[in-house]
């Protein structure tokens, strides 16, 4: 009960969130300077065009209408045309989605495996060379920015070495597997076609890599830090001097209460990320939903760029909650709390 | 603090000038202290050091820089694309500029930027903080904290680099837009400061005898956040450093020629792999400044003790 009344109140915080980061979304849009009318047709089009547009698009409207026809179109999904891809903003999106997603789902993948189990192996192996060597190169990998990564890994594995390939999502001659799910290697899989997957996989690796590193970084220097913290407490002694052996004490009593934080800072990073995405796609020519992002902001495409910023916050805000259910579930103490205050 | 207990103790009359040589002495002790502790680790005193080279270098970078003309428009396509060297240490670009210069060059925008934007972001920020926190529980905070929670919504980076694009890209336009971004961060730390320290007895007793709360606000509560502040800011001095470079690196900060390390990083990347140097130098550079300012913020948070950053 307590659980629903704290979504419900989530959710309603929300959607106010929401309404506030649309008018922040269509103030960007419409009343920064310049035309949005003569921007979408560019300096060539015939005046009367450009005033038919602005009747259709309400622009001789008060701000506040012109604020109410906006907001009724984008819940409706309309987002309008796109001045860059010539098509519907909305289909754009469907199109492109997907590429992100995998990427993104797969850099959270890195991150969450190699950042919890470094800041583990950091933690059971404290001050020793293993445990100096994880945290300074967990602080490098925080401060570098993922495009410094991006270049980086382009060069060595991509490049200099040639083990993977540098751009794209598929190589030349491997034809795509039916779209089911958007999603390359699902689809591969669900058209039986190996070939197709593995080639996926590997184009996957590299820019998932760029785009996980630095959360990785922060996820193993929060795990080492609350684990080594926990270490010291009495009642992981206790379970030593029981004989419990170590792997388990270390794998069933630490690290459940230790990941607290290491979840709460994923989530935000994981969220985080598909804006982080948008300098990885433009390098790795990721036809993803940041790429198409990107290029519709240096397009000044300002229906695609509202409608992109807009799902961005949508998936920000829903990874918030999710991370906010799932700490609780991992911590009777927030639990109870949160059923308290209500 | 002792001398002032022990002439208190005795009853003695003291001049205001011995009141302030005691506060001047106290203070030296307590700056030598806060030294010998942020000493303690090296790791701080790297950072200190990395910090303040690179901003002696951005300061004087038209003497340091071996070829300073390099940053002007300048071509020499007789040395284009050298690798590295002892005269070029970080090699030429593609069309003769000195990297090494130019990075020198670049640390003067990337701080440059920090600082504007820092110096637009944290009074706004703390000032919004303050009053939605001493005033808690009101409209007042409601307001101020539900305009933080739609900023915080979004990544920072979508939104200075959808608010850059529709502006002319510019390194002007790119410090505004995130300074519009990052504000929230201090309103909500301190936020949280205000709304626990505003039913301190210190905050009661100045209300009692009448403080108003512009005083209040300033000169009771804002003292004893100043730590977790400054350490915030140094540590953002590193995360407004790298999304600058990454609007500079889509083209929305700095603009060429002038040298920006992201500007260098993208313009690099189409040499890659032949002429490595022309954008790995510059990337290295921006992690260098970044790691500087995290290590030295780390320092200052172990210093104060200010676990809220």
């Amino acid at each position: 009960m307590a659980l629903l009344t704290f979504l419900a109140r989530r959710i309603f915080q929300s959607i106010f969130v929401l309404l506030g980061l649309s008018i922040l979304i269509f103030v960007i849009a419409r009343v920064m300077p310049g035309d949005p009318a003569r921007t979408a047709l560019g300096a060539r089009a015939p005046q009367w065009v450009v005033d038919r547009l602005r009747e259709d698009m309400h622009l001789n409207e008060p701000l506040t209408a012109q604020y109410y026809f906006w907001l009724r179109d984008a819940v409706r999904g309309d987002f309008g045309i796109s001045l860059y891809t010539r098509r519907d903003v909305a289909q754009d999106i469907a199109e492109f989605f997907p590429a992100s997603f995998e990427l993104v789902l797969f850099a959270g993948f890195i991150t969450a495996v190699g950042g919890i189990g470094l800041g583990t192996l950091s933690a059971r192996y404290k001050d020793t060379w293993i445990d100096n060597l994880v945290r300074v190169l967990s602080y490098a990998g925080v401060v570098t920015p993922a495009f410094v990564f991006a270049i980086l890994l382009l060069l060595l594995f991509g490049l200099a070495l040639g083990w993977l390939p540098a751009i794209g999502r598929l190589s030349e001659g491997i034809p795509a597997p039916a779209r089911v799910t958007g999603l390359m290697t699902v689809d591969s899989l669900l058209a039986g076609r190996l070939d197709a997957f593995w080639d996926a996989v590997k184009h996957l690796i590299m820019p998932a890599l760029a785009l996980a590193l630095g959360s990785l970084s922060q996820e193993a220097r929060i795990t080492r830090s609350t684990m080594a913290d926990n270490l010291s407490k009495d009642y992981i002694a206790a379970e030593r001097a029981l004989g419990i052996p170590d792997r388990v004490v270390m794998g069933r009593f630490l690290l459940k209460p230790s990941l607290i934080p290491t979840v709460s800072i994923f989530g935000l990073d994981f969220a985080a990320s598909f804006s982080n995405a948008f300098l990885v796609e433009l390098i790795f020519n990721w036809a993803g939903l940041s790429r198409y992002g990107m290029n519709a902001m240096l397009r000044k495409d300002l229906n695609a760029i509202s409608a992109v910023i807009l799902i961005l916050g949508v998936l920000f805000i829903t990874v918030n909650i999710l991370v906010d259910l799932i700490v609780g579930a991992l911590d009777p103490r927030i639990r109870l709390q949160a059923a308290r205050s209500e | 603090m002792t001398q002032q207990v022990k002439v208190q103790e005795f009853g003695l009359s003291i001049t205001r000038q011995a009141v302030l040589e005691m506060q001047r002495r106290n203070r030296r002790e307590n700056l030598g202290r806060a030294w010998y502790k942020f000493s303690r680790n090296p790791l701080s005193i790297v950072g200190a050091a990395t910090v303040s080279i690179v901003t002696l270098l951005a300061i004087f970078a038209p003497l340091v820089a071996p070829y300073p003309e390099h940053v002007k428009p300048f071509t020499d396509f007789a040395n284009a694309s050298l690798p590295p060297s002892l005269a070029h240490l970080f090699g030429t670009d593609e069309i003769g500029r000195d990297i090494l210069s130019r990075v020198i060059f670049g640390f003067r925008e990337a701080l440059g930027m920090g600082v504007v934007v820092l110096a637009l972001v944290v009074p706004v920020g703390v000032l919004m903080g303050l009053v939605a926190g001493y005033f808690h529980g009101t409209w007042i905070d409601t307001v101020i904290m539900r305009l933080t929670d739609i900023f915080l919504a979004v990544p920072p980076l979508v939104l200075a680099l959808a608010i850059a694009s529709v502006l002319e890209p510019n390194l002007f336009n790119s410090m505004m837009a995130v300074s519009l971004m990052w504000w929230p961060w201090y309103a909500r730390l301190v936020y949280g400061l205000t709304s626990a320290l505003r039913n301190e007895f210190f905050v009661a007793s100045a209300q009692t005898s009448g403080a108003g709360t512009r005083h209040i606000l300033f000169r009771e509560l804002l003292p004893n956040m100043i730590s977790p502040i400054f350490t915030k800011m140094s540590l953002d001095m590193g995360w407004v450093i790298i999304i600058g470079s990454m609007l500079s690196y889509v083209g929305l900060g700095v603009q060429p020629p002038k040298p920006g390390l992201g500007t260098m990083v993208a313009s690099g990347a189409k040499f890659l792999p032949d002429l490595w140097w022309i954008s790995v130098f510059p990337g290295l550079a921006i992690v260098v400044v970044v790691l500087g300012f995290n290590l030295l913020g780390d320092g200052l948070r172990d210093l104060f003790a200010a676990e809220e950053v």
